[in-house]
């Protein structure tokens, strides 16, 4: 095939670098609210007809937001097949309690309400609670930890070896600078899911979920301003020593990288990058707002750009490297040399190309159909069908 | 057998792989059932169709949800626990797992939600369609799965890289009209339907025998034996199609499902039963019937089967003609691709033995180094343990054929005698539902347990494909998965049998509604109404 000549080499592992963006900012806007209402549940719904309402507020579209972050995994897979494998086995145990969380939440919102008994109920709530929390800490911590280096190298037939024992492991990913960015992305989810239920629910459900969202959002912001003073002393940054080949085979070991400079001279390379950060304190700051004096979908459009900002400060932060090694810096990942081949870049892009504003359009009619605020009225009038 | 971490890798994949398919065919094929009730309740408007939607869509909500929340652990396994199987053949069996999502998962994930929610939300066509788009989505979903898998049975658009030490893609319209992958797909989703006719039909026959909701009930039947006997004829041709490919593509598996030990002259014959010895290279007390494993396996008189222990010198011959191409490897990547033209080339005639090569690493770290016994040994490991797959496919096609005299039954009873069903014919119905979940187990052990010692076939050893974890890591999550699984299964179980007891909603207001308005065409001459109603 020749057709895959149309778009460079270097051109496509940019675009699937931008897509990998674009599916993480999509999982963390959509299922993010998911998340968000999960950890909020036992908090905002104290009755047993309000824990109904606020599950019904996600019950019709967690399945379909669920989609982006297993998509999320199948793209890894598909556009950058290191990625995949060095994270998913470094983070094995982190990994499998998130599996454990995202298992748990759909088959809470489902079962739930399927049976009267109150201690079923209850404790279907908590493990809600834990499908939204886990999973929305445990991701910021893993962006920690990735800014930080991760300890693992490459084989010379690249086999990814990881240093340390499994407890090792597990712990070593619980540092400062890590939950501290696990903060930051356990507050803004909060907060975003707040903004949801703004949107979804009236009453003292609302109210509550002012409050809280108010306060994680300022948790959350604060934080994204402590990681960025700390990314400045704190934190080594990585560089690629010498020319950089953005066209050469995928093979890590090829290039050369060192920890000498600051992540954040990234800003005085390319300065316009700024406006990520920018637009993720102006989102959040306005979402606080819009929390504390009665917007509503407004409040959730600005949520929605704040998390834009932050993930993307995170993204254009590191570029072009996408998993450094903190213990053999020749084998970290970049754009540059952790992708897949020429062709497989191109054929994904043409099913993405085709697929992704079908997905978006079938969407946006979904959240138009289902759209209106969920009462108590409508839990106790439909409750054989609804969740 | 020792516990180390291939086996666990191994035990914890096959574990909640076969766990994930508890839930897939079911979900497969009552997505289009319910979809066939709801089409019928559109062009008819007739109540009961619609309850029959609701009733057999709650259920399928119920296995839905499981099938999607252990089908993560599926999507992310590969990365957690074949770390280098990831990154050795990513660059080809991610694609479709990506293709998937986008184009199937998102689909059925983003309507199903909008199937429970939708009723009163949508016009009665635009919720049918919801309800097609949800089976639709979930049938591609099983497409793009299983062109993965008929990648790992036969790898073919791709060729080894040296330079990023995996395999690349070379073609993906290869990829995509895999023969292997084309026939396990139908053979795959004919199962499922299967399944779902066989769980329809259990369920229904369950509430004729206590009297219940008999309308539902007959009416349930009629569908899932139609449907169900279509698709049992399917399974068994498509099995047969999924057979003649193995034969051409993966021929050490064919002859260990078959025990033939020794290569026969054409056209084979089929040994109906035995058991197989391994040691011995035998399968003792066996009946044989002439001729017919040419005739299914070839489609020829005259074209040979090879047995295994032909099988395995040419696995000997392909293990040192291997070495050859990792000796030129090693060359290759040291000098970073820039070595004589004659080592390129050498590398190029060996590199489709390369994976043969990769067997002798689990004896010796540099193959090149390995000696005859070691050679020898690697070629013995070509052959999958022979009883669990002589055994598991007879009984699965055992089964298969059970399901098209059960189904062809059903479908007479129900079609040509007025519904009426002998007493013992419904509790052998309740008595066969986990009969086709025990089939498509015993499917996948066949199609994956027979392709060992590989996870791609002649490509990549199973051995080698796992990740750089400790035995500890692998009990924790063993343990979890064990205990986490059988928990949900206990739950799961336990509300698919309430919605069961439970029944139908019977909304009798819109029933009467309805037969007030079409009692003129439904009065009989001798002028009753005849039973739209359901029973109670």
């Amino acid at each position: 095939m020749i057709l895959h000549d149309l778009l460079s080499f270097e051109l496509l592992r940019v675009i699937w670098w931008l897509l990998l963006g674009v599916l993480l900012i999509g999982f963390a806007l959509t299922d993010g609210f998911d998340m968000g209402v999960g950890a909020l549940l036992p908090f905002v719904a104290k009755t047993d007809n309000e824990r109904r309402v606020v599950i019904n507020t996600v019950g019709p579209v967690w399945e379909g937001n669920q989609v982006w972050f297993i998509l999320g995994g199948g793209a890894i897979f598909a556009a950058w097949p290191p990625l995949y494998a060095v994270s998913f086995s470094g983070f094995y145990l982190a990994m499998f309690a998130v599996l454990a969380a995202l298992i748990l939440r759909p088959v809470g919102f489902k079962y739930r309400s399927k049976r009267e008994s109150a201690a079923w109920r209850s404790s279907w709530d908590w493990a809600l609670f834990v499908g939204g929390a886990v999973p929305a800490l445990i991701f910021g911590v893993a962006v920690g930890n990735v800014l930080q280096g991760v300890p693992f190298y490459l084989t010379e037939d690249l086999m990814p070896i990881y240093d340390g024992t499994f407890y090792w492991k597990f712990l070593a990913l619980l540092n400062p600078f890590a939950i501290l960015v696990g903060l930051v992305s356990f507050g803004m989810l909060l907060m975003h899911g707040a903004a949801w239920l703004t949107v979804k629910t009236e009453g003292v459900i609302a109210d509550r979920a002012r409050t809280i969202g108010a306060v994680m959002g300022l948790i959350a912001m604060a934080g994204f301003a402590l990681a960025g003073v700390w990314l400045a002393f704190g934190v080594d940054g990585y560089a690629i020593v010498g020319a950089v080949v953005a066209d050469g085979p995928s093979n890590p070991l090829h290039s050369e990288v060192s920890r000498e400079s600051s992540w954040l001279a990234a800003y005085s390379a390319r300065p316009w990058i700024a406006i990520a950060p920018v637009l993720g304190f102006i989102g959040m700051a306005m979402a606080i707002r819009g929390l504390r004096s009665g917007g509503e979908v407004s409040t959730l459009l600005w949520s929605k750009l704040g998390i834009l900002g932050v993930i993307s400060t995170v993204g254009l932060t590191m570029f072009p490297f996408i998993l450094p090694s903190s213990v053999d810096p020749k084998s970290s990942l970049t754009v540059w040399d952790a992708s897949s081949s020429h062709l497989t870049l191109f054929v994904m892009l043409v099913v993405t190309v085709i697929f992704m504003p079908l997905i978006l359009l079938y969407t946006a009619w979904v959240y138009k159909v289902l759209w209106g605020k969920v009462t108590e009225d409508d839990v106790t009038a439909n409750s054989d069908s609804v969740y | 057998m020792e516990l180390d971490v291939v086996e666990l890798s191994r035990l914890q994949f096959a574990m909640t792989a076969m766990y994930h398919f508890l839930f897939v065919p079911l979900t497969l094929g009552l997505s289009i059932i319910v979809a066939i009730m709801e089409t019928v309740y559109v062009m008819t408007d007739r109540p009961i169709w619609r309850q029959m939607t609701k009733f057999w869509g709650t259920l399928f909500g119920i296995n839905f949800v499981l099938g999607v929340a252990t089908g993560i652990t599926m999507e992310f396994q590969f990365g957690m626990n074949w770390s280098y199987y990831s990154h050795y053949v990513g660059d080809i069996f991610g694609a479709p797992l990506a293709i998937e999502g986008l184009m199937a998962f998102f689909l059925e994930a983003t309507f199903v939600g909008l199937f429970f929610f939708g009723w009163d939300k949508l016009s009665k066509v635009a919720h049918l369609v919801v309800a097609w788009l949800v089976a639709i989505g979930s049938n591609f979903s099983a497409l793009w799965i299983l062109i993965a898998n008929g990648w790992m049975q036969n790898p073919v658009g791709a060729e080894f890289n040296p330079m990023t030490m995996r395999m690349e893609m070379t073609s993906f319209y290869e990829v995509l009209f895999n023969t292997v992958a084309q026939a396990k797909f139908v053979h795959t989703v004919s199962a499922g339907y299967v399944t779902a006719s066989v769980f329809v039909l259990g369920v229904s026959a369950w509430y004729l025998l206590k009297g219940r909701h008999i309308e539902l009930a007959r009416r349930s039947i009629g569908i899932a034996a139609s449907f169900g006997l279509m698709s049992a004829l399917s399974v068994v041709v498509l099995g047969d199609e999924s057979g003649y490919t193995t034969t051409h593509d993966q021929k050490m598996k064919l002859a260990a499902m078959e025990g033939m030990w020794e290569t026969e002259p054409a056209p084979a014959s089929f040994t109906l039963i035995g058991f197989p010895d391994q040691e011995a290279r035998d399968t003792k007390y066996a009946i044989h019937i002439p001729w017919v494993m040419g005739l299914i396996g070839t489609r020829s008189l005259d074209t040979v089967i090879p047995g295994i222990a032909q099988l395995v010198d040419e696995s000997e011959d392909r293990i040192r003609s291997g070495m050859i191409a990792y000796d030129a490897l090693m060359t290759i990547r040291a000098d970073r691709g820039e070595v004589a033209q004659d080592i390129r080339d050498r590398f190029e005639t060996h590199s489709d033995d390369l994976g043969y090569a990769l067997l002798l690493k689990r004896y010796v770290d540099d193959p090149r180094e390995a000696t005859d016994e070691q050679i020898a040994q690697a070629a013995e490991d070509t052959v999958p343990t022979v009883w669990p797959l002589f055994w598991a496919f007879r009984i699965m096609v055992g089964l298969g054929f059970a399901f098209i005299a059960v189904m062809g039954y059903f479908f007479y009873l129900a079609s040509f005698k007025r519904m009426q069903f002998p007493r013992w014919s419904l509790y052998f119905g309740v008595a066969i539902i986990p009969a086709p979940w025990i089939a498509a187990e015993l499917g996948w052990f066949v199609a994956e347990f027979g392709r060992q010692p590989w996870t791609v076939d002649g490509v990549l050893p199973t051995a080698l494909s796992v990740s750089h974890l400790s035995v500890g890591d692998l009990l924790i999550t063993l343990a979890g998965f064990v205990t986490f699984y059988s928990i949900l299964f206990i739950i799961e179980m336990g509300l698919m049998l309430k919605y069961i007891r439970k029944g139908p909603f019977q909304d009798v207001e819109e029933t009467d509604r309805w037969i007030a308005r079409h009692e003129h065409r439904l009065r009989t001459h001798d002028g009753n109404v005849p039973g739209a109603v359901p029973a109670e």
